[in-house]
């Protein structure tokens, strides 16, 4: 009896705190993103606050896992899904997004990206974006490789994610892949001799970084910017490499099932908008991808700049996909 | 013909309907994954490497894992020192952190960067790299020799101590209390304890990746997750967890063909044992450092994870306090759920004399919890808002993840207990309910609170399928852990880590002691 109480207990809470929300005769928004953007410590909350502030709506995010974990969330839900805009896709997914059929057209017109590359595209809406590097620590490595070849020479030790359970993993494993092309098995098995673990995901691999089990970790151009602009501290630098640095553009796209289409359209024009993209930066810990007209925030301008931007279109990142996986577990699975 | 094959009792009934339960989610999740799916493709070689490797790792971790817990199971068997109890309430804690935390603990022991690399360095001898499979294996045995150990030291227990002092009336030497009491008690304990750390191990992931250094260490229950994630193969996906659970199944089916019912040691006035044999100086010593050693090999990386989330623990943000209310509401109604289902199946078992029915409820472990929550979320979805049944399912699933330990934990004292007075109680006809709460409750108490202990601290540290549905306002403790840590702020996340441990750790010792271990 007691377990049934609990359960019902936890059971209506829940419900009540649902039925509050529909109660309240203000149309309801869905967004569906990764758990990262949702969290406390992410963009959710000062987004849902600033976009209730004008919409007379009621924004409820609803996160699951990452980037591809989302879109077999949608794709498990199909046309019966309660999304009406999916936030978190990036360039690598755009593609098999697409094929779902599940989204939608968007209706922005001449809105100005300050991405490395140029952006079009009818039914993805980019809204950060970063480049892919190794992240050091600058009291205990030195002379930081300036490339894949000079890594590869040196005898520093690093930690990346698994491409098969990971985004920046998979990013990495583009960016290897972009450069050299039918020789990338070959850097791998140059690379490997550096791995000192692949984790499942960014946090692990970051946190073993943290506690000193590598030199250099895999993670964004921008995340020295947390350390210094939240925690004070300016020992940590990401590697800048000659050979050009893989991006990511991470994208939103209202569903073509949506119930509320003027309002899905509505928080598609605000994710380009100056109030959200002032959000981006210290929250996400990416790039925005319409730069405020404040500038970046203070702290953003020591980081490294790449020459040279690197990226896969989405329909070339899907072809490419499998085979690089392939070839990365060729090489490392011996 | 059913008549006469059960005794159509009210015990026998609830245990069918647990038992149906049990199933009825195992393969019905399974089922509602298979059959949304076209399948696309069958197996390549990097599956069949990744069952391989899974095998591999499972039946090594489970061999060392009990290998070890055999000779400190009976060093803690027949010493008494202070602090004795807390020392294997400690030891349990591995068993129950979220692995992330665990392994960061562990390797500040065992890394590149940690204490015993630190120090061969400093003697001038070259550092060992722990990733790999002896990584795994390292893992693997931390996590689960202290389960084994409590699962044999139980077994040390239930021989009355009687046996042992008229062993020592009979002048036995150790070798002779090995030979006539001890070896064949562990005859009957070892194959369900090296069944339950094989089981654990068959669905290890994020840890064995981690700890294997890279793609070699591909374990089935990766394979599932990418056919999910980034191939959206549901159909391969459910092919892979019938793989696991057809490993799970065959390992089962093996500890029970080799599996004896019981030692039949009969019943005793339950005295605790004093060990006449063994109070040699040798054999204190020998039993003194394999204590320190085990309790060492456990302490160190906790203190670890300690030490880590100290600084950071009176800082913790809102939204982690009240996420770890939400756990504790989560572990308790787990626990419930568990030790329900539990007592119903051990009763079907143990009274119709069905061992296979006790094994069938330890499929639990061996199914994939990603194709579990699939399930589950495909099965809801259509009908409901899955976040409304956010912490329900996480409840539900945490109970069945749990129920095998628990079955592990009853049925050996369930089958003991009827055999020593279920004829007496037949006899006086106390039959059901009444048998429940005259016999079972008060002959079951330890190993009960040990297995309500074990569900409640499992279920708090489980991550599991809440990830899949919760809203984002339904976080439960490791939720907001992996969040903290996703968005930088590791020092918090290691100070999460810590208030875990600790909520784990007490409401283990609460039921453990709630149910008067003296183990």
């Amino acid at each position: 009896m007691k377990t049934l109480s609990v359960i019902a207990g936890i059971f209506m809470t829940s419900a009540a705190a649902m039925a509050t929300a529909a109660n309240a005769d203000t149309p309801i928004l869905t967004v569906y993103t990764y758990d990262s953007f949702v969290s406390d410590w992410g963009p959710g909350p000062a987004v849902e606050e600033a976009f209730e502030a004008t919409c007379d709506c009621d924004l409820q995010f609803v996160g699951t896992g990452d980037g591809a974990e989302l879109l077999a969330r949608i794709r498990l839900e199909g046309s019966r899904t309660k999304a009406d805009v999916v936030l978190g896709l990036d360039t690598n997914l755009t593609a098999a997004a697409r094929g779902t059929g599940l989204f939608a057209e968007h209706s922005l017109t001449d809105v100005n990206f300050d991405l490395p590359v140029t952006w079009s595209d009818e039914m993805f809406v980019p809204y950060d974006w970063g480049y892919f590097a190794f992240i050091y620590d600058r009291e205990k490595v030195s002379n930081p490789p300036e490339s894949f070849n000079d890594l590869i020479a040196s005898d520093l030790s690093i930690i990346i994610q698994d491409p098969r359970s990971s985004t920046p993993g998979l990013g990495l494993l583009l960016w290897v892949k972009s450069v050299f092309g039918d020789h990338a098995p070959e850097t791998w098995t140059g690379l490997n001799r550096h791995v000192v673990t692949v984790t499942k995901g960014w946090s692990e691999a970051y946190g073993l970084f943290l506690e000193g089990e590598a030199d250099m970790v895999l993670s964004y151009t921008t995340s020295p910017a947390y350390h210094l602009i939240a925690e004070g501290d300016g020992s940590k630098a990401a590697a800048s490499f000659s050979d050009g640095h893989y991006m990511q553009v991470e994208v939103a796209a209202k569903v073509a099932g949506t119930d509320q289409p003027e309002l899905a359209n509505r928080f598609m024009a605000f994710l380009t908008s100056e109030t959200f993209q002032e959000i981006i930066p210290t929250t996400n810990w990416m790039y925005p991808s319409v730069t405020p007209k404040g500038g970046l925030p203070e702290g953003f301008e020591t980081l490294i700049q790449p020459a040279k931007a690197l990226m896969y279109s989405s329909d070339e990142a899907r072809e490419i996909r499998d085979v690089a996986i392939d070839e990365w577990l060729s090489v490392s699975s011996n | 013909m059913v008549k006469r094959i059960f005794k159509l009792t009210r015990p026998t009934l609830a245990g069918g309907l647990a038992l149906t339960l049990v199933l009825g989610l195992i393969t019905g999740t399974l089922l509602a994954v298979g059959l949304r799916a076209e399948f696309t493709g069958g197996f390549g070689p990097s599956d069949w490497s990744a069952v391989r490797f899974t095998l591999l790792q499972a039946s090594l971790s489970a061999m060392i894992s009990v290998g070890l817990a055999v000779p400190v199971a009976r060093a803690l068997s027949r010493r008494s020192f202070p602090f004795r109890h807390l020392l294997i309430i400690l030891m349990g804690a591995p068993f129950v952190l979220p692995v992330m935390v665990a392994v960061l603990g562990l390797l500040a022991v065992f890394g590149r960067a940690g204490m015993v690399n630190s120090a061969l360095i400093w003697a001038g001898l070259e550092p060992v790299s722990i990733y790999g499979l002896q990584g795994v294996v390292l893992a693997h045995v931390f996590f689960n020799l202290p389960l084994a150990t409590r699962l044999i030291l139980q077994g040390w227990q239930d021989i009355p101590g009687e046996r042992f002092r008229l062993a020592a009336s009979l002048g036995f030497s150790t070798r002779d209390v090995g030979r006539l009491l001890e070896r064949p008690m562990l005859r009957t304990v070892l194959p369900g304890a090296l069944l339950v750390v094989f089981l654990v191990c068959l669905t290890s992931f994020a840890v064995a990746l981690t700890m294997g250094g890279g793609p070699r260490a591909t374990t089935i229950e990766l394979a599932i997750y990418q056919a999910v994630r980034l191939d959206f193969d549901l159909g391969k996906a459910a092919y892979l967890a019938l793989v696991q659970m057809g490993l799970g199944l065959t390992a089962a089916m093996l500890a029970l063909r080799f599996g004896l019912p019981g030692a039949g040691f009969g019943a005793g006035l339950d005295h605790i044992a004093r060990r006449w044999e063994a109070e040699q100086p040798v054999l204190r010593v020998i039993d003194t450092a394999l204590i320190i050693l085990a309790a060492l090999f456990l302490i160190i990386p906790l203190s670890m994870v300690v030490w880590n989330g100290l600084p950071g623990i009176a800082a913790l943000p809102t939204p982690v306090w009240v996420a770890a209310l939400r756990s504790l509401g989560v572990a308790l109604a787990a626990t419930a759920i568990s030790l329900i289902l539990a007592i119903s199946i051990a009763a079907l078992s143990v009274l119709n004399k069905l061992q296979v029915v006790g094994s069938l409820g330890m499929l639990g472990i061996a199914a994939s919890p990603l194709v579990i929550g699939t399930g589950l979320f495909i099965v809801i979805h259509p009908l409901a808002d899955p976040a409304l049944f956010a912490l329900p399912v996480t409840a539900m699933v945490n109970a069945l993840m749990a129920l095998p330990f628990v079955l592990r934990i009853l049925l050996p004292a369930l089958t003991t207990t009827e055999a020593d007075f279920g004829r007496l109680a037949d006899g006086l006809g106390v039959d059901g309910f009444a048998r429940l709460r005259l016999l079972w409750l008060p002959r079951l108490r330890r190993p009960l609170g040990f297995g309500a202990g074990l569900t409640a601290a499992l279920s708090m540290g489980d991550l599991g399928v809440v990830a899949l549905f919760a809203a984002p306002d339904q976080a439960t403790l490791p939720l907001q852990l992996y969040r903290l840590m996703g968005a930088y702020r590791m020092q918090d996340a290691a100070a999460a880590g810590l208030l875990l441990l600790c909520l784990s750790l007490a409401l283990f010792w609460l039921f453990d002691r709630g149910g008067g271990a003296r183990a």
